[in-house]
């Protein structure tokens, strides 16, 4: 045995049987004794501290997905356009005309809890350099985040702190935050979901990937210095749950520098224009071990870094800190020895700092250096292939029967007006605008369709394409039916997109979820997998990436299973005049497309927000009629026939045409045959605005795609009227958009 | 052909929206970089939106000792057009070509969205294409938006008409007395296209592309 370096000053590297007393290295690492006991057999001896530290990171439920991997092989993940699947730090769609886009998810959820400003802010971070790694430009962030009740001083210090935090960083590092969600719900008190979004464009030749090349490449490590902030942050932090003394572990959460990344994404994209790099790896979680480790076993082979060339923040770092640390606005590329002096040049440009840390070598072995010592000497690819993988036990709660038995069996309708007011003044359903115009939504001059509206409509400059985005999620529904509730986001994000006109091409998922040592969560993962698993196959649209945040419990309580499904599509031609919520006028008929018959009130925004009820069992999707609903949506928006449409989902056909009605200033009367149908949310359905001289055409558009549709009202005048069978009831257009507006900001104060 | 530089400080965002929407609005614009000293033939010049140099210690503060600033200085004084827009008119101030300061929003926020303008003084190189009393919708996007000046020097070219921010006078452009320097919060480059929702902004960039144009003599 190698005698270990005293670098991480701990005498206790490794206690085979622990006795009472202090907790071993290995443990206060996140590591198990039987991970450890695996690092000793890959290494044939006991690891040096160092080399200790580079597996605890990488070995991590965050950066091994060793619990969630054997589930995600269910995907679909190929079609004609893919041109880089899971596994990258991103993935690429071909758009034609030599266009690629590359579009990645991430969560921060731990660290925002412990510090919602920089844990939100360095998310953000963290997902350009995703996509900025494959060679795109990001051009687009979506947020998606959830919070517990406002009412709660606690929930409303995250939710302000992390919209700042966003505001911040992704403003000044000059990408647009053009959509996301915002939700509340009990769940998330102790546990916000903060998750992120990117979309990138690249030319097709500039694609990079994340290699290290071959011998003699050099490593280039390239910008902010490395500091030792969030040391661990994989690990200790997103890997573990939380109970109330978690503000202790505010240490592990990284500082973001917005204006250091944005300098490094311009440097970054020259090198690529100029073609100067073999391959590139951003440094996430897990830091310089993952980003030497990972390029290395790509390729296939092995590399020397050198820890006294990294460029540090503060003297006296340990090799073990230097190789954990999680400071943010990094990035390693991988250099032709003959290009080095230019790349140096590039960066002195940008005024970003660089510094040749390491050379690739023959075989498969990472070896680090602090001077003329060894300090670790690993396989590369035992740091990320040979991660633990867990067939973690999986078991159907014993609460679900009940949950679906427990249907709130509402005999008599509740006071149409009052409950349309209530629903808009939920801040899970009003206006978000308090949030997304505290963020720069509009750079690069490509938002043709914004914040607000079912989804973004970016246009391409310089082709006639347009990409649509839909961001959903939606705990109580998959909490009440994981399976059911995950299809049904695929497919609502997917009509999101055709109702801006595009054809679903890609998803990428955030999946959030409880402690996966917990047979039940195991279970509603594996529900949640299968749903989306057989939505995606249904619409012909491959998964390209995602990401997997296990541990958000606190205190034994899990979270509701909280998937958020990102979707991109296509328009090309993108709609020269494009549906917007704003467009209905007076004289206009209001259309439902979709089964009539909608009455299912289980897990509904209705039952949750008017009698604080979650129970009984969601409806199913039907792949026959999503795919009807997507095709009628995009003949409407590309032929321009309607000027308005509008997915019906949280809060039912009430709140979706009271919400056309506010952006459109103008009143409705409508009829509907039950008041069921007012706050349903049944899958695939739609309401329209359109002229009256255009009825004819729309009802073919309807039937050729296979869709029920029939007109249900008529915008008219300053009110919200419903007439159901022996009662009118309406709410002004103004006091509704009144309550619209004010449910955030009101609370917030 | 109206050549226009659009000075890119690192952490400028806005360089590339700026020289393309010059690009409709007739002129041939391109990027200079902010350690660029010598800035001959150029007919005018844009400093565009972003955060230049992160913001740090307060918006232009570090970005009027770039060195391109010095040339900047040397086109105003010869009475060329010189345009900032937002962060490029918080660096105007800074740099001492237009009068006055910014500060944070009233509300404290940071605002992005669109705010109605009208046309107050069209004695200067962004206003004089527009009528005097129109009212145009320009995209805001700013944390520290708030002009103040108690010199009392500048002149107020665009005015909010309904105070988003707590700008002294409702200014959202400012000119100096010559009318050759201005600055403008609101983004004219985010309003020039229909698509985009509104091309009111369209006005004021061939409006500041001509005057670049009649200066060249």
């Amino acid at each position: 045995m190698t005698a270990p370096t005293d670098d991480l000053k701990f005498e206790d590297a490794y206690v085979p049987e622990p006795e009472p007393g202090p907790e071993p290295l290995h443990r206060r690492l996140g590591l198990t004794d039987d991970e450890y006991r695996s690092v000793c057999r890959i290494l044939g001896r006991e690891p040096r501290p160092a080399e200790l530290a580079m597996y605890s990171v990488m070995w991590s439920e965050h950066c091994s997905y060793k619990s969630s991997r054997p589930f995600l092989d269910r995907f679909p993940t190929e079609a004609p356009w893919v041109v880089v699947g899971p596994g990258e730090n991103a993935g690429v769609i071909d758009l034609g005309d030599g266009w690629l886009a590359a579009l990645r998810i991430e969560s921060h959820n731990h660290p925002t809890f412990v510090e919602p400003f920089q844990g939100a802010a360095t998310g953000i971070g963290g997902i350009l350099r995703d996509v900025f790694t494959m060679g795109a430009r990001p051009v687009a962030l979506w947020d998606q985040i959830r919070f517990g009740p406002l009412d709660q001083p606690r929930n409303r210090y995250l939710f302000t702190g992390a919209v700042s935090g966003i505001a911040w960083y992704g403003n000044a590092v000059g990408v647009p935050t053009v959509g996301g969600e915002v939700a509340f719900e009990e769940c998330y008190s102790g546990n916000p979901l903060v998750n992120v979004m990117c979309l990138g464009l690249m030319r097709s030749d500039e694609l990079v990937l994340g290699t290290a090349g071959r011998p003699g490449t050099v490593a280039v490590l390239l910008g902010a210095a490395t500091g030792r902030d969030g040391i661990g942050g994989a690990s200790v932090l997103a890997s573990a749950s939380f109970d109330e003394s978690s503000t202790t572990k505010r240490p592990s959460v990284q500082v973001g520098d917005p204006f250091e990344e944005k300098k490094l994404i311009e440097a970054c994209l020259e090198l690529y224009r100029r073609g100067l790099v073999v391959g590139i790896q951003d440094l996430g979680a897990a830091g310089l071990s993952c980003a030497t480790s990972e390029p290395a076993a790509r390729a296939g082979v092995g590399m020397e870094v050198h820890l006294e060339a990294v460029h540090v923040r503060e003297p006296g770092m340990t090799a073990a800190e230097l190789l954990m640390s999680e400071s943010q606005e990094r990035m390693m590329a991988f250099v032709d020895p003959d290009h080095v002096d230019q790349v140096l040049a590039v960066a002195e440009r940008w005024e970003v700092d660089a510094s040749v840390v390491g050379t690739v070598r023959a075989g498969g072995t990472l070896s680090v250096y602090e001077g003329d010592e060894l300090v670790a000497e690993v396989p590369a690819a035992s740091l990320s292939e040979d991660a633990p993988r867990y067939r973690r036990e999986l078991g159907e709660p014993g609460w679900m029967e009940d949950l679906w038995s427990n249907t709130l069996g509402l005999v008599a309708p509740p006071d149409t007006s009052k409950t349309l007011l209530l629903l808009l003044d939920d801040p899970s359903i009003a206006s978000a605008a308090w949030v997304y115009e505290q963020y720069d939504h509009m750079l690069f001059l490509n938002t043709v369709v914004g914040p607000g509206h079912d989804g973004t409509l970016l246009r391409v400059k310089g082709t006639t394409k347009g990409l649509a985005v839909s961001t959903d999620g939606n705990g109580r529904l998959c909490y009440l039916d994981p399976r059911r509730g995950a299809a049904r986001l695929v497919y609502e994000a997917a009509l999101n997109v055709a109702l801006c006109g595009a054809r679903p091409r890609a998803v990428v998922d955030n999946l959030n979820f409880g402690n996966p040592e917990k047979p039940e969560v195991m279970w509603q993962f594996r529900e949640t997998v299968e749903g989306i698993a057989e939505a995606c196959e249904a619409l012909g649209v491959p998964v390209v990436g995602g990401n997997v945040s296990f541990y958000n419990e606190t205190d034994g309580q899990d979270i509701y299973p909280t998937p958020v499904v990102g979707m991109l599509g296509l328009a090309d031609p993108m709609p020269t005049s494009p549906p917007r919520l704003d467009r209905a006028a007076d004289g206009m008929d209001l259309w439902l497309f979709g089964p009539e018959w909608a009455i299912n009130l289980a897990g509904s925004a209705f039952e949750q927000v008017a009698f604080g009820h979650v129970g009984g069992r969601p409806v199913a999707p039907d792949p026959t009629l999503a795919a009807a609903a997507i095709d009628a949506a995009v003949t409407l928006a590309a032929d321009g026939l309607a000027p308005v449409l509008h997915d019906i989902s949280d809060g039912g056909l009430a709140v979706a045409v009271a919400e056309i009605c506010i952006a459109s200033d103008i009143g409705v009367s409508l009829r509907v045959s039950d008041w069921r149908h007012l706050y349903a949310e049944d899958p695939h359905r739609f309401l329209a605005a359109a002229a009256p001289e255009d009825a004819e055409r729309i009802a073919e558009v309807a039937a050729d795609a296979g869709i029920p549709a029939r007109r249900i009202g008529r915008f008219e005048g300053i009110d919200i009227v419903f007439e159901l069978p022996g009662a009118v009831a309406s709410v002004d257009v103004e006091t509704a958009a009144r309550t619209y507006r004010e449910a955030i900001p009101r609370r917030v104060g | 052909m109206t050549r226009i530089g659009v000075v890119t400080f690192p952490g400028s965002n806005c360089e590339h929206d700026t020289v393309h929407t010059l690009g409709l609005a007739g002129a041939d614009a391109e990027l200079v970089w902010h350690r660029d000293t010598d800035l001959a033939g150029l007919d005018g010049v844009v400093l565009p939106g972003g955060f230049a140099h992160g913001d740090y210690l307060r918006p232009g503060a570090i970005a009027r000792f770039s060195p391109v600033m010095g040339e900047v200085a040397r086109l105003a004084d010869e009475g060329r057009p010189v345009l900032g827009i937002c962060n490029g008119f918080q660096i105007l101030c800074e740099a001492g070509l237009l009068p006055g300061a910014h500060i944070a929003n009233r509300d404290l926020a940071f605002i992005c969205r669109p705010v109605e303008v009208e046309v107050v003084d069209t004695g200067s190189v962004l206003t004089r294409a527009a009528e005097p009393g129109r009212r145009l919708r320009i995209p805001l996007n700013s944390y520290e938006g708030a002009w103040v000046d108690p010199t009392g020097e500048g002149r107020v070219v665009l005015r909010y008409t309904d105070d988003p921010n707590g700008s002294q006078d409702q200014a959202a452009a400012v000119a100096n007395q010559e009318g050759n320097v201005v600055g403008v919060m609101p983004h004219p480059e985010r309003a020039s296209e229909p698509i985009l929702g509104s091309d009111d902004g369209l006005v004021l960039l061939r409006g500041f592309v001509e005057a670049c144009r009649e200066v060249k003599v």
